[in-house]
């Protein structure tokens, strides 16, 4: 049953690390815009990016007539 | 895509509906103006067409880019002025923090986080879509300051400086509420893990060897959630009882010091596990309340003064040529170039040119005024038309509008006094249980002993912590005000939509709140006009920069230019052309001879060589639907008119509103403040709604000041609100949900009651155990919360449509 001694202690350890982070994130502005990364992240990257008129032109040259 | 919506066509810009025969078709595609088309241009060479995949039609008409505003941010070349602006620079890479009002999709994101493709010399652009600012880094010997500031006015994004922008804290606020959840919630959801073995088992090895240790561990977790995150509540408690207000706070803090102490006695006598989880979860919950109550539209700014309206920098004119010089460095005698559409920042003598002042934001005058070489003009106007030159009579500080704001009656602040609905419950409340507490100790003192007597009072207490209490009102107003933003009224905090529930009287401005700002139309009456006269009107009016001369010239714009032999404008009086030998006039009564009408409203008279044929009236343009709201709201309210504005329109005002409202015209700013006053002094609550400088007194004064705003985006004077002008017309419907959520808190307030009633029957009774309030307390929380969120989501569920 002593094992329960390490078992807590690692858990508040552990519990204790994420506190900090959260701290850590909240002090550098992690909260500060809630919205914008929600959009950024689903920009494509530029490199092989089409748009859909491209893709549009492509299909349409690419059809055999 | 973009292109045919029904039979009207599309911007492919900014989405703009058109007529077919006014579209501008580049590259297949159809514009609205010139501006979008040049927006779709610099974006398509660049390679940045996605912008056009994200979004449909994303733009911003960008009719307003005019080639004019070339010099608009010259002042950024100035060292001074950018080193004010500017929050990092090492002499080579700087950073800039800019306000771009035109943000609002994730097209807007897109572009201008890719704004190095445009220019090599930006090297980074961040966007922060709520507070609609873009952090850009550049290279300082690629590219200037202002450079940045065109580059981004050229695609439609243009920045907002002005002097309010040089004086801000750029510090970035710490959220501490989010700090204050996040600790509370980890010391609960420990403590919770902690204190579980004791409900599910009473006795045992197993829990006689680790009950302590778990007690003091669980001890140590609370100590930051009641030294930190309930530290507000206690500071306010404290306030309170300074200010001998019993709020709710004062509940709540003695509610925590009692579970705090007495978990603390029985973890040092070893005589049980306390009800730490309580304790914790009850400041989570409070704290979460709070946050949602706390909504925060951060690009609206409700405190806005003069400094927000003024630009940076004017055009002084030396002997050396153009200066450009910050408006705090200017001096009486100062000769400033003031063109079409700046702000004049002191007041002033017109050395050169006609000005024609708007000054329908600072008075409430409709029109603009004309001011000859020689008058003066007042701080505050916005100049119309051509250039003029000044010479300034005083400095910022001493100008007619700054001394108006200096004034110590727009200074104080009324709301800090009030007190919310919360309080005004736990007024009684708080009395209520402590009667209860009193006589229950009292009582088990005399059958039982002293200590259980301390116990009992320690659990009436620790039960009666008014949480479902303190969480209905802020679960309620923070939904009713969320709901209240997407349908465009955004209220300062939750006091206001408080206080609005009580409203009954309205007072209204005119000028710009019940009319469209700088729209107007124009009505000709008498004899029909042929065809050749208006190509005439039209022609004579094109030389003119008179405001009236614009107006009429639009209304006539489809008619052909016939160029007169000899045309002449004639200051103060009108324009005189001759056309043929034949003399034709367009002015005032007096000089083309003409009888003047009986009401007071703008007239201009054309004479067409034999005779005066007919009037042009202009009448200032009413929103739509502002009839039918007075109807709606007449039998339930007081309205009032005030304005600045001469009678004019009175007649016209008497039709759309209720017969018998009073009316007041040329009203200045302290007079509009002093009759609000007038009629709180009567014993009524006055919601006053306006849109200019001009209202700021009265909106200040008034128990709740709604600001109406055509574009959310502009100056808007200090209001507790602000409405988007074309939602004015459901204001009775806002008004009457805030009444409505005033009595969904009522009944919430019953169930959180029927709670404690359960709750201080177990407490008197000494049958309170950490585990019956461990399950007491979030459920009564969990569902008031949850009723209050239906009710109001049932309430504002028509809003939607509103938007």
């Amino acid at each position: 049953m002593a094992a329960l001694y390490l078992t807590i202690f690692i858990s508040l350890i552990l519990a204790i690390i994420f506190l900090v982070l959260f701290y850590h994130s909240n002090k550098t502005g992690q909260y500060e815009d809630t919205y914008t990364p929600s959009v950024r992240m689903l920009f494509e990257d530029e490199a092989g990016y089409k748009s859909v008129e491209e893709k549009q032109r492509e299909s349409e040259e690419n059809t055999p007539k | 895509m973009a292109g045919e919506k029904g039979e009207k066509l599309v911007c492919y810009h900014c989405g703009l509906e058109m007529h077919p025969s006014e579209a501008i078709w580049h590259d297949g595609k159809p514009f609205c103006c010139n501006g979008c088309k040049t927006v779709y241009e610099i974006l398509h060479t660049h390679d940045l067409s996605r912008y056009y995949t994200l979004v449909e039609n994303p733009g911003i008409n960008a009719e307003s880019i005019s080639p004019s505003s070339g010099d608009k941010f010259a002042f950024l070349d100035k060292p001074e002025i950018a080193a004010k602006l500017l929050e990092f620079d090492d002499g080579q890479t700087r950073v800039v923090n800019l306000f771009v009002p035109a943000i609002h999709c994730a097209s807007c994101i897109w572009v201008l986080e890719h704004l190095e493709k445009l220019n090599p010399g930006i090297l980074h652009s961040e966007v922060n879509f709520n507070t609609k600012n873009v952090r850009i880094t550049f290279d300082s010997r690629k590219i200037t300051l202002r450079q940045v500031a065109e580059l981004l006015t050229s695609i439609a994004y243009e920045p907002q400086i002005n002097l309010d922008s040089l004086e801000k804290n750029k510090r970035r606020s710490e959220n501490r509420l989010i700090l204050q959840i996040g600790v509370a919630g980890f010391a609960f959801g420990n403590i919770m893990l902690l204190a579980l073995p004791h409900y599910i088992q009473k006795e045992g090895y197993w829990l006689e060897r680790f009950a302590p240790l778990f007690g003091w561990i669980m001890f140590g977790l609370s100590l930051p959630v009641v030294f930190y995150s309930a530290r507000e509540y206690f500071e306010s408690a404290l306030k309170g009882l300074k200010n001998r207000i019993v709020n709710v706070d004062i509940l709540i803090a003695l509610g925590i010091t009692v579970l705090f102490l007495r978990s603390f006695y029985e973890v040092i006598t070893g005589s049980g596990q306390g009800y730490f989880d309580s304790l914790t979860g009850l400041v989570f919950f409070l704290l979460i309340g709070k946050y949602f109550q706390q909504i925060t539209y951060r690009y609206l700014s409700f405190e806005r003064d003069y400094k927000s309206y003024f630009p940076v920098a004017v055009t002084k004119i030396t002997e050396r040529g153009e200066e450009i010089i910050e408006i705090k460095d200017i001096k009486p005698g100062d000769r400033l170039l003031i063109r079409n559409e700046e702000i004049i920042p002191v007041d002033g003598v017109v050395m050169k040119n006609t000005a024609f002042v708007d000054y329908s934001f600072v008075t409430g005058e409709s029109l603009p005024v004309e001011k000859t070489v020689g008058e003066k003009v007042l701080a505050g106007g916005k100049q119309t038309g051509n250039y003029i030159e000044i010479e300034a009579v005083s400095d910022v500080d001493n100008s007619y509008l700054t001394r108006l704001w200096s004034r110590e009656a727009f200074k104080k602040n009324r709301h800090k006094q009030l007190k919310n609905i919360t309080d005004k419950v736990s007024e009684y409340f708080t009395f209520v249980i402590l009667a209860i507490a009193l006589l229950a100790g009292v009582y088990w003192w005399w059958h039982k002993d002293f200590v259980t007597a301390v116990w009992i009072v320690a659990s009436v207490l620790i039960v009666a912590c008014p949480c479902a209490l303190a969480l209905a009102a802020p679960f309620a107003f923070g939904n009713v005000l969320r709901r209240f933003g997407h349908a465009q009224l955004y209220l300062k905090n939750e006091t206001v939509l408080e206080s609005m529930a009580g409203i009954d009287t309205l007072v209204f401005d005119k000028t710009g709140t019940l009319t469209v700002q700088e729209k107007f139309k124009v009505r000709y009456e008498g004899e029909a006009l042929t065809d050749r006269e208006k190509s005439i009107i039209k022609s004579i009016t094109k030389i003119s920069n008179h405001p009236l001369s614009r107006l009429i010239y639009k209304a006539y714009k489809q008619f052909p230019v016939i160029t007169p032999e000899h045309v002449q404008e004639v200051k103060g009086k009108g324009i005189l052309a001759y056309y043929e030998g034949k003399t034709f006039k367009l002015g005032s009564a007096t000089w083309t001879g003409a009888q003047k009408g009986s009401d007071s409203s703008t007239q201009v008279y054309f004479y067409n060589g034999k005779k005066v044929k007919g009037v042009f009236i202009f009448e200032a343009h009413y929103r739509e639907g502002v009839q039918a709201l007075f109807k709606r709201l007449q039998s339930r309210y007081k309205i009032y008119i005030v304005s600045g504005d001469n009678e004019g329109e009175r007649k016209k005002l008497e039709k759309i509103l209720p017969s018998g409202t009073e009316m007041h015209f040329n009203m200045s700013v302290h007079e509009k403040m002093d009759f609000t006053k007038k009629l709180q002094k009567q014993g009524l609550r006055v919601m006053m709604i306006g849109d200019g400088l001009n209202d700021a007194g009265a909106l200040k004064q008034s128990d709740v000041g709604i600001a109406v705003a055509e574009d959310t985006n502009v100056f808007t004077p200090a209001a507790d609100g602000i409405l988007k002008a074309h939602q004015l017309p459901y204001l009775d419907v806002f008004l009457k949900k805030s009444k409505q959520t005033l009595h969904v808190i009522y009944s919430a307030y019953v169930i959180a009651f029927a709670y404690n009633v359960i709750g201080l029957s177990f407490a008197v009774s000494n049958l309170l155990s950490p585990v019956i309030a461990a399950i007491l307390m979030p459920v009564s929380s969990i569902s008031v919360v949850v009723y209050v969120t239906v009710w109001t989501n049932i309430l504002t569920k028509k809003l939607k449509f509103l938007s």
